[in-house]
C-alpha cells in the first residue's frame, strides 16, 4: 500500500513539454528521501488539459499542478509529500478559492464533462492491465461470452444508439448485424486508428490512455459479428500510442483475454497492429482495408460494401477507435444508460478536440446536445487576447465551419449537418477575427490537393481547380463570376467523386461561402483582405505621427523601398515593397501597419 | 503527393544491409507485410533509394512499380535523406491558424532551403508535416525528437542555434 500517488500525464502533449523527464526526476528525489515505498509515481494518459502541461495529479489530496517543471520537483517532494503542505503556487488556479482547494470536477474545464471514451485517460497506468481490470476492465468482454448471444449483444448496441463517431455517423449495431448476417470461413474486425483529420487528437489520446477498452471493446464486436481476427491500424505519427497497444496486447495474450477459449467460451480472437505510413485518404474504410493488404491506399467502390466483402475479401466490420471506446461502458452500463444522454438521434457523448484561438485547448467529452457557446465559452474559456471569436472549424478537411450567430445550436450529427458542417472526427478549431476565411478554405483545398489519392478525376483535377481558383481569389484577380464558378465545380466534385475524400472535400469552399460571402467580396470587389492575412492583398504603411524618423526601418528593408530623412516620417514605396515584414519587426514605436 | 529524389549517391554499410536481409527474409511470401518491411528500411537507411526499392522487389517478390507506388503514395516515405538534423514544421490546422506558415517561412529564409529539401551540407532538412497531435501546444515544430511548442517566427533563430 502507498500513502500517495502522484500521477503524471504521459500523453502527447505533455510529453513533448517534457514529462518524462518530470516523471524520472520525481522517482529520482523520492528515492533520495527515502519515500519509494510509501508514494508511488504513475505515469497516465492525457488528463485533457493540454494548454497546461505538463499536468501531475497528486492523490489522496486530488490536487492538480500545472505547468510543472522539472525544476519543481525537489519542492514538491519535501514541500508536499513529506511534509505535507502543498505547493500553491503550482496549483491550478481555478481550483484556488480562498476558502479551500475545489475538485477537479467542480472547476469550469471539467464541471460540464462527462467521461465515457476517455473515463479512464488521466485516472489509470495504461500500461498496467491489472490497473484497467480493477476499473471493471474486461467485465463487459466476460458478460457477453458468458450471458449473451451475439444477436444479444448486437440488440445491446444498437438500442444504445451509439453511432459511428469517426465522421460518417452511421448506426453502429446496424453496420455489426451486416456482418453477422453474412456466412463465410473467416471474417474480421478492423479498427480505424488513422486519425488523419489535422487537429483532431482524441483517438490517440484514448489509445495512449486506454488502450485496453480498444483491445476489449473489438473481441466484443468480434463475437458478435463472428470474426476471429482483428486489425488496428494506426498511424506510424503516433509512436507511443502504438508502443503502449504492443504491450496491451501482449499483456492480455498472456491473462488468456486475447487467442483461443477466451474465458473457456470456445470464442478465439487475435488483434494485429498495423502501421499507417501518412495517408489521409486512408481514413476512409475501402481505402484502409486496401492498405492493410500492402497497396497503394486507393477506395474501392461500394458496393459490395465491407459487411460483404471487406479485408482480405472477408466480410469486415470497421469502427474508429472513440465508437470502440464506448462499447465496453455500454455493455456494462447498459444501453438506457448510454441512450439516457444525448440528443434524440444522437445519444451518448461526442470528445472534441479543442484547438486553434481558445484558452483551454485540450481534449473534452460533452454530452451530445451540448451548445457551441458552451463548449467554447464555458469550458473553453473563450478567445485569448481580449479578441472577437469568428468561427469554429469542425470535421477538418471534410466539414465547415459554424459562425458567431449559430452559437447556440446544440451540437449532434443532424444539426452540424443541418447547418452544412459535419461533425467529423472531432476536431474544433477555434477563429478569432484575424483569421481570414478565405484563407483557411483555401488551407484545407491545399489538404485535399496533396492527399487526393488520384483515383477519380473529379478529385484529383477538380480540388487542384478549385484551389486555382481560390488562389485567384486571394491575390486580387478574381471577379464576381468567379465565384459562381467556384460554387458550381463544388457540387460538381461533391456529386462525382469516388470516395468520402473527394465527396468532402469542397465542404470547406462551401462553408465559407455560406457564412462569409462578404468576405470573399471584400477579396474580389474591394481587393482587400479584411483580416489582414493574405499578402497580395496588404499594403504597408507608416502612420505618421508615431513615426520618430530612426531610420533604422529604411536601413533594414531589403529592397530600399523605405524613404525620409533622419527626425522626419518616413514612407514606403508600395510599388517596390515585397511585404517581407521586416520593418514591422523592426520599428520600436508600433508606426508601421499593415492594410 | 509529389516527392523529391535524391541525387546524393547512396551508400550502404555490410551491417545496414544485412539487417535488410533479415527482416525481408521474415516477410517474404506475405504482400501484406510490404509496407512493413518499407518501413523498416526507411528505419535503417533513412530514406528509400531507388536500390533500396529494387532490393525490396527482388526479396518480396513483387514488381518494382508496386514499390515505387506504395513509396510515393505515402508521405512517410523519404525518397531523398534526411538532414542530420530534420526539421519539421506541423502545418495542422490547430497549428495553422496560429501562424505555423510563418514559422515555416522563417526557417526556409533563415536555412537558404524550401521546405522538403536538405541543406547542401547534409545538416538540416525541413519539411511541412501533417498534424502530430500535439495540438494543445500550437503551433509546434521538432528538430529530431526534440518538441518545440507555443512558439514565434521570432523563436526559430534561437532554437536553430542550438543544433549548429
Amino acid at each position: 500500500m502507498y500513502r500517495s500517488h502522484v500521477l503524471v500525464c504521459g500523453g502527447t502533449g505533455c510529453t513533448s513539454s517534457n514529462s518524462q523527464k518530470i516523471i524520472e526526476a520525481m522517482e529520482a528525489e523520492i528515492k533520495a528521501k527515502g519515500l519509494e515505498n510509501e508514494v508511488q509515481v504513475i505515469r497516465t494518459g492525457c488528463f485533457g488539459l493540454c494548454a497546461l502541461g505538463p499536468i501531475m495529479i497528486v492523490y489522496p489530496e486530488g490536487c492538480f499542478y500545472s505547468e510543472v517543471k522539472v525544476e519543481d520537483v525537489p519542492e514538491i517532494v519535501e514541500e508536499h509529500l513529506l511534509k505535507g503542505r502543498m505547493v500553491k503556487r503550482l496549483l491550478y488556479k481555478e481550483t484556488v478559492t480562498p476558502e479551500k482547494i475545489k475538485g477537479l470536477n467542480d472547476t469550469d474545464f471539467y464541471k460540464k464533462q462527462k467521461r465515457i471514451a476517455l473515463r479512464n485517460c488521466g485516472v489509470i497506468n495504461p500500461e498496467d492491465i491489472n490497473e484497467y481490470i480493477a476499473y471493471d476492465g474486461y467485465q463487459a468482454l466476460a458478460k457477453c461470452l458468458t450471458e449473451y448471444t451475439p444477436e444479444q449483444v448486437i440488440q445491446i448496441v444498437k438500442d444504445s444508439g451509439l453511432r459511428g463517431r469517426g465522421g460518417g455517423g452511421f448506426p453502429t449495431g446496424l453496420k455489426w448485424s451486416f456482418t453477422a448476417a453474412n456466412k463465410a470461413d473467416q471474417k474480421y474486425v478492423v479498427c480505424n486508428a488513422d486519425e488523419g483529420d489535422p487537429g483532431a487528437f482524441m483517438d490517440r489520446s484514448v489509445l495512449e490512455g486506454d488502450p485496453h477498452c480498444i483491445i476489449e471493446a473489438m473481441a466484443i464486436c468480434g463475437y458478435a459479428t463472428g470474426a476471429t481476427e482483428g486489425y488496428i491500424y494506426v498511424r506510424a505519427e503516433y509512436p507511443i500510442a502504438v508502443a503502449r497497444l504492443q504491450i496491451a496486447i501482449n499483456q492480455a495474450k498472456e491473462l488468456g483475454l486475447l487467442g483461443k477459449n477466451i474465458f473457456d467460451s470456445g470464442f478465439d480472437f487475435d488483434l494485429h497492429v498495423k502501421l499507417g505510413a501518412g495517408a489521409f485518404v486512408c481514413g476512409e474504410e475501402t481505402a484502409l482495408m486496401t492498405s492493410i493488404e500492402g497497396n497503394r491506399g486507393e477506395p474501392r467502390p461500394r458496393p459490395p460494401y465491407p459487411a460483404v466483402k471487406g479485408l482480405f475479401g472477408k466480410p469486415t466490420t470497421e469502427n474508429n477507435v472513440e465508437t470502440f471506446a464506448n462499447i465496453p461502458t455500454i455493455i456494462r452500463e447498459g444501453a438506457e444508460y448510454f441512450a439516457s444522454m444525448g440528443t434524440e438521434k444522437s445519444k451518448g457523448t461526442k470528445v472534441f478536440a479543442l484547438g486553434g484561438k481558445i484558452k483551454n485547448t485540450g481534449l473534452v467529452e460533452i454530452p451530445m446536445g451540448t451548445t457551441l457557446r458552451e463548449i467554447i465559452e464555458e469550458i473553453g474559456g473563450g478567445i485569448p487576447n481580449g479578441k472577437k471569436f469568428k468561427a469554429a472549424q469542425t470535421g477538418g478537411p471534410s466539414g465547415g465551419c459554424i459562425p458567431a450567430h449559430l452559437m447556440d445550436t446544440p451540437i449532434d450529427y443532424d444539426n452540424l449537418t443541418a447547418i452544412g458542417c459535419m461533425m467529423g472526427s472531432g476536431g474544433l478549431i477555434v477563429m478569432d477575427e484575424d483569421n481570414c476565411m478565405v484563407d483557411i478554405a483555401k488551407f484545407f483545398l491545399d489538404f485535399t490537393v496533396d492527399e487526393s489519392c488520384g483515383k477519380c478525376t473529379p478529385c484529383r483535377v477538380g480540388t487542384k481547380r478549385l484551389r486555382e481558383m481560390l488562389e485567384k481569389i486571394t491575390d486580387g484577380n478574381a471577379t464576381l463570376e468567379d465565384l459562381d464558378k467556384l460554387e458550381e465545380l463544388c457540387h460538381y466534385i461533391k456529386e462525382n467523386s469516388l470516395c468520402g475524400l473527394g465527396q468532402t472535400a469542397p465542404n470547406p469552399v462551401l462553408a465559407t461561402l455560406k457564412f462569409f460571402r462578404d468576405e470573399y467580396v471584400a477579396h474580389v470587389v474591394d481587393k482587400k483582405c479584411p483580416a489582414g492575412v493574405c499578402k497580395k492583398l496588404l499594403s504597408y504603411a507608416i502612420v505618421e505621427d508615431k513615426c520618430k524618423g530612426c531610420t533604422a526601418c529604411a536601413r533594414k528593408c531589403p529592397v530600399g523601398a523605405i524613404s525620409g530623412s533622419v527626425k522626419q516620417p518616413h514612407v514606403i514605396d508600395t510599388s517596390k515593397c515585397i511585404k517581407c515584414g521586416v520593418c514591422i519587426e523592426t520599428c520600436k514605436f508600433d508606426a508601421i501597419i499593415k492594410k | 503527393m509529389l516527392k523529391k529524389i535524391s541525387k546524393i549517391p547512396f551508400k550502404d554499410t555490410p551491417e545496414q544491409a544485412a539487417k535488410l536481409d533479415a527482416i525481408i527474409a521474415e516477410c517474404t511470401g506475405d504482400v501484406s507485410m510490404l509496407m512493413h518491411v518499407m518501413q523498416e528500411a526507411q528505419e535503417i537507411y533513412g530514406y528509400l533509394p531507388f536500390e533500396i526499392q529494387q532490393k525490396i522487389a527482388e526479396g518480396m517478390n513483387v514488381p518494382m512499380e508496386k514499390v515505387y507506388g506504395v513509396a510515393t503514395f505515402y508521405a512517410q516515405f523519404a525518397l531523398s535523406p534526411k538532414g542530420q538534423y530534420a526539421i519539421s514544421v506541423c502545418l495542422g490546422t490547430a497549428c495553422y491558424v496560429k501562424g505555423a506558415q510563418e514559422i515555416l517561412d522563417e526557417l526556409s529564409a533563415q536555412l537558404g532551403i524550401e521546405p522538403e529539401e536538405c541543406t547542401e551540407d547534409g545538416k538540416y532538412s525541413l519539411t511541412a508535416c501533417r498534424c502530430i497531435g500535439a495540438c494543445g501546444l500550437a503551433p509546434v515544430l521538432t528538430v529530431n525528437e526534440d518538441v518545440y511548442g507555443k512558439i514565434t517566427a521570432a523563436d526559430v533563430k534561437g532554437i536553430l542555434a542550438k543544433y549548429e
